[in-house]
């Protein structure tokens, strides 16, 4: 059990107090070794001794938000990993990529999607998209000490507005720094070792209003050329049948392509390529 | 000095009992019951502040009694459930060990404390067919029951369980329940022993849905609540949300923070430029 249950079984103080409604405030509290910045790590730079995620895009359409991540982790010059999943839904209406250290960055999407759960359950109601993007950054900057220490995790955030200020702007996309930075993204953006030529392949490509089906093409495409130029990340895998995972966040909720769904988009963007290995 | 008096345990007890049991009849009821699909919830309330949410997958809380001591139960409730899924896994959390740590604390409170809790607290799981549904009443001093199906909490509970008894089917669809369900909490309380129709705004209502995967509470509210008491099925996606239901757009933004990227420019304007519809 974790911390804080005393032997007679009955609930600690703590726990019915008024206190906050946030998750990872209240774990600092009460069992602050389940976060992942506040552990002890030895002195030194640990950099290589995890796998690491790799390219993430998003983009804003017409609906909402289009986010993709390429499979692979690395270690060094080896894959760690073909079929890793670094995009998820973080709530109902938004979306997280990682890039980075992979185990962190996964602890991270897991007590992120909590605390988002938490909040909903504690006050009866969603925070807003910006409230989701800034308790991100907090949980960013709590792991500055480990990034300095060469186990750095970026989020890539991503979701459709509910209470949007200018309605033209339902998809939004935040992007963060490793000290807990928070930029507000117009359009498109990309993170890990390919995001350099990913977006480079979007900014020639990109157009706003861009339709969810057009993006999700876009989307694939970016992570092609991603990979065609950084080894760190991962092309289409016809020869296993690993693609990109893809997810959209829109007005009816977040949705995971399906395996045939993106197994025809990636076909196309392969068959594309054959012709025209530039795109 | 001041004369000590003596009052035997039994005394005390018995008086402790007596002040929650008396605070516990002075709010109004609430029922819990399973049907085909799930686990029904319904409370009488017409105040906005909840007595039925969601603490988990599959899991709900009902209460009734004072609102500050039920309200600070669920939020120990939400915390310990979100804790135990983090450090486990998502299925690892239970109605029964929740109704371990509420019956243990609020039995610690009753025996420990001079006030007892004025609280009767309802932890409901569902499970893959109605046998399976767990549900747990937890009383003021601590002591718990599993319940077969269906139970009454509140004042003149006895009255309202016995509606349910004689006419609970855990076959019945969801709007039979629901008549169900209104009728009990309206068989008591009326003037001159009358009973009473309770309408939708009177009611707050919440299933745990047997069918769906992941977070299985919703709450039914509004037009869909309104259907279903005319004894009128409504579709499934029509039923409502977990309490992540989209609140509704608000213009202009409340608030701005420094995180928003129009920070400058617009704090400048004076009211009346803004917008100008209002």
């Amino acid at each position: 059990m974790a911390t804080g249950f005393d032997s007679s079984g009955r609930l600690p103080d703590f726990f019915t107090s008024t206190g906050t409604s946030s998750f990872t405030q209240f774990l600092s509290q009460t069992a602050p070794e389940l976060l992942p910045g506040r552990r002890p790590l030895p002195p030194g730079l640990s950099a290589d001794v995890a796998p690491h995620g790799t390219t993430i895009v998003a983009i804003a359409t017409a609906e909402g938000v289009v986010m993709a991540g390429d499979r692979r982790a690395t270690m060094g010059n080896l894959i760690a990993s073909r079929d890793i999943k670094k995009v998820h839904p973080a709530d109902s209406y938004s979306l997280i990529g990682i890039a980075g250290t992979a185990g962190i960055g996964i602890e991270l999407i897991r007590l992120f999607q909590v605390e988002l759960e938490h909040y909903e359950k504690i006050e009866g109601a969603m925070l807003s998209l910006d409230g989701k993007a800034n308790r991100l950054a907090a949980m960013v900057r709590g792991n500055l000490g480990a990034a300095m220490q060469g186990l750095a995790v970026v989020p890539l955030f991503a979701g459709f507005d509910l209470s949007p200020a200018d309605s033209g702007r339902a998809g939004r996309i935040f992007s963060f720094d490793v000290a807990g930075g928070l930029y507000e993204e117009t359009g498109y953006e990309a993170i890990g070792s390919g995001s350099l030529f990913a977006k480079s392949a979007l900014k020639k490509r990109y157009r706003a209003g861009v339709s969810t089906e057009d993006a999700i093409r876009l989307a694939v495409e970016a992570l092609y050329d991603a990979a065609d130029d950084d080894t760190a990340t991962g092309g289409p895998d016809v020869t296993r049948k690993i693609y990109p995972v893809v997810m959209t966040a829109t007005a009816a909720g977040t949705h995971r392509l399906s395996d045939e769904e993106i197994t025809t988009v990636a076909e196309q963007v392969v068959q594309g390529r054959m012709e025209n290995p530039g795109g | 000095m001041a004369m000590q008096f003596y009052a035997s345990p039994e005394q005390v007890q018995r008086d402790r009992s007596e002040y929650a049991r008396k605070g516990i009849a002075r709010g109004r009821s609430a029922v819990v019951l399973t049907y085909e699909g799930g686990i029904l919830l319904v409370a009488e309330n017409i105040t906005t502040l909840r007595k039925i949410s969601e603490i988990y997958d599959k899991i709900a809380f009902a209460a009734v009694g004072r609102y500050n001591e039920f309200e600070a139960l669920r939020r120990g409730g939400v915390r310990m459930a979100d804790m135990i899924g983090l450090s486990y896994d998502r299925r690892d959390v239970t109605a029964r060990a929740l109704a371990n740590t509420y019956t243990q604390t609020l039995g610690a409170i009753f025996s420990e404390t001079q006030k007892p809790y004025e609280v009767e607290i309802c932890v409901a799981q569902v499970g893959a067919s109605p046998e399976q549904d767990e549900l747990y009443r937890i009383t003021y001093d601590g002591s718990v029951m599993d319940e077969p199906g269906f139970m009454a909490m509140g004042g003149q509970s006895e009255a309202i369980a016995n509606v349910l008894r004689e006419r609970h089917d855990s076959a019945a669809e969801l709007q039979v329940a629901l008549a169900l369900a209104a009728e009990a909490l309206g068989s008591v309380g009326g003037e001159n022993g009358q009973t009473r129709t309770l309408e939708a705004k009177q009611l707050e209502v919440a299933v745990l849905d047997r069918r769906r995967q992941g977070r299985a509470f919703r709450r039914i509210a509004g037009a869909a609540l309104a259907t279903l008491l005319g004894h009128e099925a409504v579709p499934n996606a029509d039923l409502g949300d977990v309490d992540s239901a989209p609140p509704a757009p608000a213009e202009p933004k409340p608030t701005v923070s420094a995180a928003s990227a129009d920070t400058e420019g617009k704090a400048e304007k004076p009211d009346s430029e803004k917008g100008g519809k209002a």
